[in-house]
């Protein structure tokens, strides 16, 4: 086989075949109709389907790094004990800082785990007694025992975690937070 | 004879610059030019052969060394950009991103390192000061029409840096871990959980997990220590070597007067250099004066149990929160914002029918049409404010229809059917220039957000109700 032509800058010579530069520039055209791709056409697409890989790898490590940590499950408390079910008075609502929500007992006795984080952006709601409604500080939300919207902005109901009861005891899983549209009997465990 | 050319005598080497021996030698082979450059030729060698001045152009046409038509904006981000690094490197050798530390390494910084209040505040205020200069020098790229070929893609270039300006204060703020900074991260970045479908997974992104914790401390200290920095620098070099590539700003001309292709020149040193230092001086001394004045606020330590009343966004981000009390938020974070975004990205590629670059606000009538359009956004503005606040009431007006419609779709839709009105009518009137027409619609647009900012960082107290917030 005769050497073509390294790639490079030169400028094309005059006397050379006229097929003889179109290696230096690219990928050559597939050779019309016979015979299989060259060599150096395989190479070329062997090299940008490696590079493509490594794009991929890039991406993929720096999506990766930055993807959310979840939150140090060992270490912290994700089931919360609040504690025994006559420790809450019906149409009560109990702060735990800790675990990040209120456990609230409803009039009826049920219970509910309502997030403490606004669902408009994020602020820390809290329980005024005196108005018997969460009223978010900073844009004037407001939503009543069961979470719900009773004045806007805010887009939905205050989030749930998961309650469990065993034994009379009242556990909070915090692992999983539980977005609702808005307050729904069916949310509410029982003793 | 090429004009860099040196005589043989004056030649560094030759003159016997610097001290003789060894250490003359060693002189020489280090500055290569005359540092003291006495003539013009000397002047022209130094501008080639010092790696810093080689920055700088050899020559530039002396109209645009005038300083009211760049208002030597975008030398002053430059200028500000490195006093940002030089105070930031400063403040890194005391600073610890961590929550249970940032806010006590932050106070010994202001209480016990010699200087390290000082320096905090030279950091602050020159990283507001930044993004106000960065969008000045925007408007007067503008308002001068600097932005046509071949300088399109450099405006591109800009709108890119001020992003990253934006994105460095913000990473910034959250750094002293104060109530301040803790709730205005929180409520910006709780603004991006209303983006349609990827919202939740690019807060969780942001925050580095569900909450503002320690993952989201560590992630936005990574991005304002190194990531931002490094874009902004790569972003700038590009920007000032296209301003080179396109022979140096818009020449400044007359409404009427003739583009001159070949601008009369004089030597960048000294008529541009000694203007540039000048400038860089009175700017540093008025950083540093005003940061010996009045400290960088430093408030109680972040408690994620109780939020302030109000909670706002850090300043820049105002206009965006005061939009959300206005529109459905899908309408106030992605839709309005991701629109204004591409307009400013179209401008340099509309189909102008004129060149008329240099000219400050086009023309007469475009000077004209600006003012009339600013007045209209200055009046409008807080007309409709007001309107949404205490006459308009959607879920009064339409109960039976969902908030997306009534706040978001409804008023949207009749604010553009009004703007495209407006627009074909002044459009329509005998004359009116596409460069004029874009350059009203760009003030209208420029003021109502400046009325939105101004609205929301002085006029929102508690509850976001309208009042005087105080300075």
């Amino acid at each position: 086989m005769t050497r073509r032509p390294k790639r490079g800058r030169k400028p094309p010579d005059p006397s050379a075949p006229a097929g003889a530069d179109r290696a230096r520039t690219g990928p050559p055209d597939p050779p019309e109709g016979g015979p299989p791709p060259s060599r150096r056409a395989f190479l070329w697409k062997a090299w940008l389907g490696l590079a493509g890989l490594a794009v991929i790898e890039l991406i993929w490590v720096v999506v990766d790094s930055l993807r959310p940590r979840r939150r140090d499950v060992a270490t912290a408390d994700v089931v919360v004990v609040a504690g025994p079910v006559d420790h809450f008075a019906p149409a009560s609502v109990t702060a735990f800082p800790a675990g990040r929500f209120y456990l609230v007992r409803t009039e009826e006795g049920g219970f509910l785990a309502v997030s403490r984080a606004c669902t408009h952006l994020g602020c820390t709601v809290p329980w005024s007694s005196e108005e018997y409604r969460f009223v978010c500080p900073c844009h004037g939300s407001a939503f009543d025992l069961h979470g719900d919207v009773v004045n806007p902005p805010a887009p939905r109901a205050l989030d749930l975690f998961e309650v469990r009861i065993e034994n009379h005891i009242v556990k909070v899983n915090t692992a999983n937070v539980r977005r609702r549209r808005a307050f729904d009997p069916q949310q509410v465990t029982w003793a | 004879m090429p004009e860099a050319r040196v005589p043989e005598s004056r030649r560094a080497d030759a003159i016997g610059q610097g001290p003789s021996g060894l250490a003359g030698r060693v002189w020489r082979s280090i500055v290569r030019a005359p540092l003291a450059p006495r003539t013009d030729q000397e002047r022209k060698w130094a501008m080639v052969q010092n790696f810093v001045l080689h920055f700088r152009p050899v020559r530039v046409p002396v109209k645009t060394l005038a300083y009211t038509h760049t208002l030597g904006l975008g030398g002053m981000s430059l200028v500000l950009v490195m006093v940002l690094i030089g105070t930031g490197v400063l403040l890194m050798f005391g600073y610890e991103p961590a929550p249970g530390r940032a806010y006590d390494s932050v106070q010994a910084l202001e209480t016990v390192t010699t200087f390290g209040g000082f320096v905090r505040g030279v950091h602050h205020w020159s990283a507001n000061a930044l993004i106000l200069i960065a969008v000045l020098h925007l408007l007067r790229v503008f308002f001068t029409s600097g932005f046509h070929a071949p300088r399109q893609f450099n405006w591109v270039i800009g709108l890119g840096l001020l992003a990253c300006i934006a994105a460095s204060n913000f990473t910034g703020y959250l750094l002293p871990w104060d109530q301040r900074s803790f709730w205005a991260i929180t409520i910006t970045t709780g603004m991006l959980s209303y983006v349609p479908l990827i919202g939740g997974w690019l807060q969780q992104v942001a925050r580095g997990g569900p909450d503002i914790g320690r993952a989201t401390l560590i992630i936005f200290y990574t991005l304002h220590t190194t990531v931002v920095p490094v874009l902004i620098l790569g972003l700038a070099a590009l920007h000032f070597w296209r301003i080179r590539k396109a022979r140096g700003v818009v020449v400044p001309r007359a409404p009427g007067e003739a583009h001159d292709p070949q601008p009369e020149r004089v030597l960048g040193l000294p008529f541009l250099l000694m203007r540039e230092f000048v400038v860089a001086l009175v700017l540093v001394a008025g950083v540093f004066t005003f940061a010996a004045l009045v400290a960088a606020p430093l408030g109680e330590v972040a408690n994620p149990g109780m939020s302030p009343n109000p909670a706002k966004a850090p300043w820049y981000f105002m206009g965006l929160q005061e939009l959300l009390l206005h529109f459905h938020p899908v309408f106030a974070v992605l839709i309005v914002p991701g629109a204004a975004v591409l307009l400013l990205l179209a401008i340099p590629y509309l189909r102008y029918e004129d060149d008329p670059s240099g000219i400050w606000f086009v023309s007469n009538r475009g000077r004209l049409m600006a003012r009339r359009a600013a007045m209209a956004a200055l009046l409008l503005t807080p007309l409709l404010i007001a309107l949404d606040e205490w006459v308009l009431d959607a879920s009064k007006l339409l109960p039976t229809l969902p908030g997306f419609v009534t706040v978001g779709v409804l008023p949207v839709t009749v604010l553009t059917v009004l703007a495209w009105v407006t627009w074909k009518r002044e459009r329509a009137r005998p004359g009116a220039t596409r460069n004029e027409m874009v350059l009203a619609g760009f003030v209208f647009g420029g003021v109502t957000f400046a009325v939105l900012t101004v609205v929301g960082v002085w006029f929102r107290v508690g509850g976001m109700a309208l009042g005087w917030a105080g300075w």
